[in-house]
């Protein structure tokens, strides 16, 4: 199951804008090449998820991007039964994952059917090319 | 230490009402209701001197001024949220920098475009805020709206405390009982079922239609003056005992992902510590509050968050009802909420005066003091409000 409904109406993402979130580029180039990278910080290894300008625990300006392992446990999720943009054809799942190394991303599932996802359900990350400017990230059942 | 502690009192309410479609500006809906905010507090538009405009819903203070003939004003501040904006005035009360000032918020949230839902924004905006993590990782895949955003935390809560749709349809079921009493309230004539609730579409699963408060049309407004200058006034005034904000670790608005722990409130904790202290009472003395009912499934957590009851109980709280009726152990958003009378901040403060003024259409006898509490799911706040 994916969550790209009509084609013809892009999926919103600041990429197509021309816009991006200048703390995050680093993490959507990674996703184009098919890997998925976290910002974290180069004094003390603390995560910086959302991508960020210095870290909390350190306040180091100084980080890195690492790859990470792809693989985790789905944390929770809500499934819309009402479509708030023509891109997006309901019924569609959005789920949090939460990855090995602890930390959390929003993505969508893939192959699993809304009333099979379960809090803790192993899931390991694929990756879609919608078109030439946006990649993304999605997560299905691990093997 | 210097308190903000009853040094200033809320002494004209208004709202136009609300509706689906008012066919007004949000100009005329808010010029409309100032007035009757200071009509009802006995006060002159020339009384006025200071204005806080809600940052998100109305428009500049400067042309309600041309409106509403409101020449000279000392303070004037954008805020947001449901009590902050008091806290703006209260504040500049406290601090002589107004005697007397004006809180509105005004917008057709229902029939004109809700602030902030056009994602394109991002790209006139360019701006490198947290909102940015909404546009950037979030709708990419489809998490566009509100009720998906929260709706994550909400199955935290309903996970790890084991919480059913049966406990939880009771925050709609009480507060369809409390609207149906209330001529301002239009969404509910008569009071819903847990049936209903429970057969009521899923429109982001976890959450029903039933759970998420409508958006409206309509606008409201708060007069603030010195305590001393408010007992001479038309209304009996609702002094502030205490008005704050709270925040924590990894906050952000409906999507705090990041934080240990997501079935939680911790910012509503916080919140509550610091009203209580300023306040100098506790929630055994509380026997009425307006909490957010936005999302059904936070009022709960709130109980929680504002020591109504142990972490885990507040579903238990809720089931059945009782505790949330007039006469229960506290009776929740006598209007009806937000469920009941739109999605509209503010509201649950003007419920709060009516209670303190003894003029609710469910008016719980001996209502001295009244919590006020917003935010839930996002940066809270909340005041105390004292008769
Ligand atoms: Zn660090």
């Amino acid at each position: 199951m994916t969550a790209t409904g009509d084609a013809e109406q892009p999926i919103p993402h600041p990429a197509l804008w021309g816009v991006l979130y200048r703390n995050s580029t680093p993490f959507w180039e990674a996703v184009k090449r098919h890997e998925l990278e976290l910002q974290r910080c180069a004094q003390c290894g603390h995560w910086l998820v959302p991508p960020r300008p210095m870290c909390p625990k350190c306040r180091s300006a100084d980080s890195e991007w690492v790859p990470v392992s792809g693989h985790g446990t789905i944390y929770s999720w809500v499934t819309y039964h009402e479509s708030p943009h023509p891109a997006f054809e309901v019924p569609y799942s959005v789920v949090l994952v939460e990855l090995d190394e602890g930390v959390r991303l929003v993505s969508n599932p893939v192959d699993i059917a809304s009333d099979e996802l379960e809090i803790g359900m192993p899931v390991d990350v694929v990756f879609e090319d919608i078109d030439d400017d946006l990649t993304l990230f999605k997560f299905t059942r691990a093997a | 230490m210097p308190s903000i502690k009853d040094a200033a009192a809320v002494v004209g309410v208004a709202t136009t009402g609300f509706s689906t479609d008012s066919g007004r500006t949000e100009y005329s809906l808010a010029a409309e209701c100032i007035k009757a905010a200071l009509d009802d507090a006995g006060l002159r538009p020339e009384d006025v001197d200071g204005i806080v405009k809600d940052v998100v819903d109305g428009i500049d203070a400067m042309y309600i001024q041309k409106a509403v003939g409101i020449d000279n004003l000392t303070y004037a501040s954008d805020s947001r949220y449901g009590t902050l904006p008091l806290l703006n005035a209260v504040t500049a009360v406290a601090a002589g920098i107004a005697n007397t000032v004006v809180y509105y918020r005004s917008a057709n949230n229902a029939s004109g475009k809700r602030a902030g839902s056009d994602f394109r924004a991002a790209k006139e905006t360019k701006d490198e805020s947290l909102d940015m993590i909404r546009y950037d990782f979030h709708a990419p895949f489809g998490l566009l709206t509100p009720d998906g955003a929260i709706g994550m935390a909400v199955r935290r809560y309903l996970h790890e405390f084991e919480v059913s749709a049966e406990q939880v349809g009771w925050v709609p079921v009480v507060c369809s009982e409390h609207a149906a009493k209330n001529p301002q309230a239009i969404f509910h004539d008569a009071p819903i079922t847990l049936a209903d609730y429970i057969d009521s579409d899923v429109v982001v699963d976890p959450l029903r239609v039933l759970d998420c408060a409508p958006d409206v049309d309509g606008a409201i407004a708060i007069v603030v003056t010195r305590a001393e200058r408010a007992v001479d006034l038309s209304q009996p005034p609702a002094f502030v005992m205490a008005n704050a904000q709270g925040t924590s670790t990894e906050g952000e608005q409906l999507s705090s992902y990041s934080r240990p722990q997501m079935s939680g409130l911790p910012e509503m904790g916080l919140l509550g510590d610091e009203l209580y202290r300023v306040a100098g009472i506790g929630p055994n003395d509380i026997s009425v509050a307006q909490l957010d009912d936005r999302f059904a499934p936070l009022v709960p957590m709130q109980l929680e968050a504002l020591g109504f009851c142990e972490r885990g109980e507040g579903a238990a709280f809720c089931e059945g009802g009782d505790a949330l009726r007039v006469g229960g152990r506290l009776a929740l958003n006598t209007n009806g909420g937000f469920l009941g009378e739109g999605f509209s901040y503010g509201t649950n403060i003007i419920e709060a005066v009516r209670q303190i003024r003894g003029t609710s259409s469910n008016q719980v006898s001996d209502a001295e003091v009244v919590l006020v509490a917003s935010g839930a799911g996002g940066p809270a706040d909340g005041c105390i409000l004292r008769r």
